[in-house]
C-alpha cells in the first residue's frame, strides 16, 4: 500500500541561504528587544540613584550633633531636626501598635476563618484602603480626631498612620500565612491542638518572618508619610514627648517646612533630615530583603 | 498467592492468636481492652458525594488493621472520620456511629480536640513542625495544651523517640531543627510526636508511601514493636506491606456511584491466601486496581 505524503510546504523548499537569512534578521530583532527592555531598565534605575547620590551628597554634609539633638531655634534660624525625630520615633511606634495586632489578628481571621467569599470582599476592602491617596486619610483623620477637640494632636497623627499601615500588614500577613502548608495544620490538630492555638503557635509562628517582613515594610511606609500628618500631627518647632494631645513634628513635615524657607542654613537642615529619612527606609527594606532571601522553602 | 504473613521474630506473642482472634473481634489475650473501634452503618460525604456507604466495621484493640484497596476507595476518608479530622473539610459530615470502646465519638458531649489526644495520626508525607526543634516537635502536642514541668518534658521526649526507634539517632541534636532529618527520621519523628500525647490508637495514611525502601522497613519494623501497645490502622497502598505487617486487613473498593465500601475483613494470612469474595482475590492477585 503506498504513502502519500502531504505536499511539502513553499518554505521548506527554499534556498538554504535564504533561510539563514532570516535567521540573521530574527537575530538581530532579538537583540534589538533586549537592548530595549535593558534600557527602559536603566531609565527607571537613573531617578532612583540619582535621588539616593543626591540626597546622600546634600544630606551628609548637613548631618551634625545639633541637627540630632537640638529642636529648631525658637527664635531666627537654627536648632535642629531633634523634635521631628522624636515625633517620627512616637507616632510611628504607636501606629506600629495599633496596625500590627489589628492587621495579623484580621489576616489570621482572614486565612483561617473566612469563607471564600468573606475573605475576597475583605480583601477587596484592604485593596482599596491600600489605593486611597493618603491625603485622604489625613483628611477624615481630621475630621474625626481633630474638628471635635479644635487641636492639632499627636494622637490622630499616629491613627492617620495606623490607617496606611493596616492594609499592608494584613495584605502581606495574608499572603504568607496562605503559603504554610494545610498539612501543619493538619498535624497540629490531629494532635489535639485546639485551632487558635494551632494558628497561633503553627501558622502564624511558621510565617513569622515573612510577617515580619510586611510589618517592616508598613513601618518603612509610614515613616515616609507626609500628606496623612499634614493637618492631623500638623508639625511643631518644640519637642514633644508624650504628650498625644499636642501638635508633634516629624521628619516629612520637618523636610516639608525647612525645603520651603529662604534660609539656606534651613534647606541644609531638610536635606540632613531627608538622609536620615531615607537612610531609615533604606536600612529596613535591605534588612527585610536580607532576611526574607536565603530563607529555607516549607 | 502464598503470603509470609510478616516479620514476627521480636516474638513477644506469637502471630497466630491475634489472627484467630481478629476475624471474630475478640480482644487480644493479654492486652488491656482499651482502644476498641467499632463503626456501625457509618457513611461519609463531602457535600453531595458519598465518599463512603454503610460501613461496618471491628477495628481489634491492639493490633495492626491494614486497609487496603484501589485509589478513591476512601481508604484515607475512613481513617480522618475515626478521629474526626473529616469534618475539618467544609461541608464534609457524617453519617452512623463511630464507637470507641463503647463510646460514640461523634456524640454530640465529645470534643474533637480531646478525641485526637487519644486517637493520634501519622501522615502521609512527613511533616514536623520547621520552626520546631527535634526536642519540641515531640512535645509540641503537649505544650501546645497545657505547661508541664521541664523534667517531665525530657522524660516524654526520651520514652517517646525510644518507643519511635529514633533517640539513638537524635539524642544528641535534639535542639536542632527538625527539617535537617532525613525524610524517615522525620516520619519517625511524626510518629514520636504522636505518641507522645499518649494516644490509645494510632491511626496511620500510607505513612511510608514518601519514604524510601529502607526507611519504609524501618518503619515496619517500628510498627512491629508498636502493634501490642496501640490498636493500629494503617492505610497502604502497598499490599505486600499489609500482608507483613498486619494482623486483620480490609478490603475496599467503590461501587458504579464512586463511593467507597468494605468488601471483606479479616485475618491478614487468610485474607491473602483464600479470601472468600472474589473481589478481593482479583485484586489481591493483580487483576485490576
Amino acid at each position: 500500500m503506498a504513502v502519500t505524503l502531504d505536499q511539502p510546504l513553499a518554505s521548506s523548499a527554499l534556498p538554504r541561504l535564504l533561510t539563514l537569512r532570516t535567521d540573521r534578521r530574527r537575530t538581530l530583532l532579538d537583540r534589538f528587544m533586549r537592548g530595549l527592555t535593558v534600557a527602559a531598565m536603566v531609565v527607571c534605575i537613573i531617578p532612583l540613584v540619582a535621588v539616593i547620590a543626591y540626597v546622600t551628597i546634600n544630606g551628609l554634609a548637613a548631618i551634625n550633633l545639633d541637627l540630632l539633638t537640638k529642636p529648631p531655634k525658637a527664635l531666627g534660624v537654627g536648632g535642629g531636626a531633634a523634635a521631628a525625630i522624636l515625633g517620627s520615633l512616637q507616632m510611628v511606634s504607636l501606629a506600629t501598635v495599633m496596625a500590627v495586632p489589628a492587621g495579623i489578628l484580621s489576616s489570621v481571621y482572614v486565612s483561617e476563618f473566612a469563607g471564600t467569599r468573606k475573605a475576597a470582599g475583605i480583601r477587596f476592602a484592604a485593596d482599596v484602603l491600600a489605593g486611597v491617596p493618603s491625603i485622604l486619610v489625613g483628611i477624615f483623620t481630621f475630621t474625626i480626631l481633630v474638628l471635635p477637640f479644635q487641636q492639632y494632636n499627636a494622637f490622630a497623627g499616629s491613627v492617620a498612620l495606623a490607617i496606611i499601615m493596616w492594609p499592608i500588614v494584613l495584605r502581606t500577613t495574608e499572603e504568607i500565612l496562605a503559603l504554610v502548608p494545610g498539612t501543619l495544620r493538619e498535624a497540629s490538630l490531629a494532635l489535639g491542638v485546639q485551632r487558635w492555638r494551632t494558628v497561633l503557635s503553627i501558622v502564624v509562628r511558621t510565617g513569622f518572618t515573612g510577617i515580619l517582613t510586611g510589618v517592616m515594610l508598613a513601618v518603612a511606609r509610614a515613616a515616609g508619610e507626609t500628606a496623612p500628618l499634614l493637618f492631623t500631627a500638623l508639625g511643631s518647632r518644640l519637642i514633644n514627648v508624650g504628650d498625644w494631645q499636642r501638635p508633634m513634628d516629624a521628619l516629612p513635615l520637618f523636610i516639608y517646612q525647612n525645603a520651603r524657607q529662604p534660609y539656606p542654613v534651613l534647606n541644609a537642615q531638610a536635606w540632613g533630615a531627608a538622609f536620615l529619612l531615607m537612610l531609615f527606609v533604606l536600612v529596613v527594606n535591605i534588612a527585610v530583603r536580607g532576611r526574607s532571601m536565603g530563607r529555607r522553602t516549607y | 498467592m502464598a503470603v509470609e504473613v510478616g516479620p514476627r521474630d521480636s516474638g513477644s506473642s506469637p502471630s497466630e492468636t491475634p489472627l484467630a482472634d481478629g476475624a471474630a473481634g475478640s480482644p487480644v489475650s493479654g492486652g488491656s481492652a482499651t482502644g476498641r473501634l467499632s463503626i456501625e452503618h457509618m457513611s461519609a460525604y463531602y457535600g453531595a458525594f458519598c465518599a463512603i456507604r454503610d460501613l461496618n466495621l471491628e477495628i481489634v484493640p491492639q493490633a495492626v488493621t491494614a486497609i487496603i484497596g484501589p485509589s478513591g476507595c476512601g481508604k484515607s476518608t475512613f481513617i480522618r472520620t475515626i478521629n474526626r479530622m473529616h469534618e475539618l473539610v467544609p461541608n464534609a459530615r457524617v453519617e452512623g456511629s463511630v464507637r470507641l470502646d463503647g463510646e460514640d465519638v461523634y456524640g454530640p458531649e465529645v470534643d474533637p480536640v480531646s478525641l485526637r489526644r487519644v486517637i493520634g495520626m501519622v501522615f502521609q508525607r512527613p511533616n514536623p513542625f520547621p520552626t520546631m526543634s527535634i526536642y519540641d516537635n515531640v512535645v509540641a502536642g503537649i505544650r501546645l495544651g497545657a505547661r508541664r514541668p521541664r523534667a517531665e518534658l525530657d522524660a516524654i521526649v526520651e520514652g517517646s523517640l525510644r518507643r519511635a526507634a529514633l533517640w539513638e539517632e537524635v539524642k544528641d541534636k535534639l535542639r536542632q531543627n527538625a527539617t535537617a532529618l532525613s525524610g524517615g527520621q522525620q516520619q519517625r519523628l511524626c510518629i514520636a510526636r504522636a505518641l507522645a500525647v499518649e494516644p490509645e490508637v494510632l491511626l496511620m495514611d500510607e505513612p511510608a508511601s514518601a519514604l524510601d525502601p529502607i526507611a519504609t522497613l524501618r518503619i515496619e519494623e517500628l510498627l512491629g514493636e508498636l502493634r501490642r501497645l496501640y490498636t493500629i490502622v494503617i492505610v497502604t497502598h502497598n499490599m505486600q506491606q499489609a500482608a507483613r505487617i498486619s494482623d486483620v486487613t480490609a478490603f475496599f473498593t467503590m461501587d458504579e456511584g464512586r463511593a467507597g465500601y468494605l468488601v471483606e475483613v479479616g485475618p491478614t494470612r487468610q485474607m491473602f491466601t483464600s479470601p472468600t469474595e472474589q473481589l478481593t482475590e482479583d485484586y489481591i492477585t493483580g487483576r485490576f486496581g
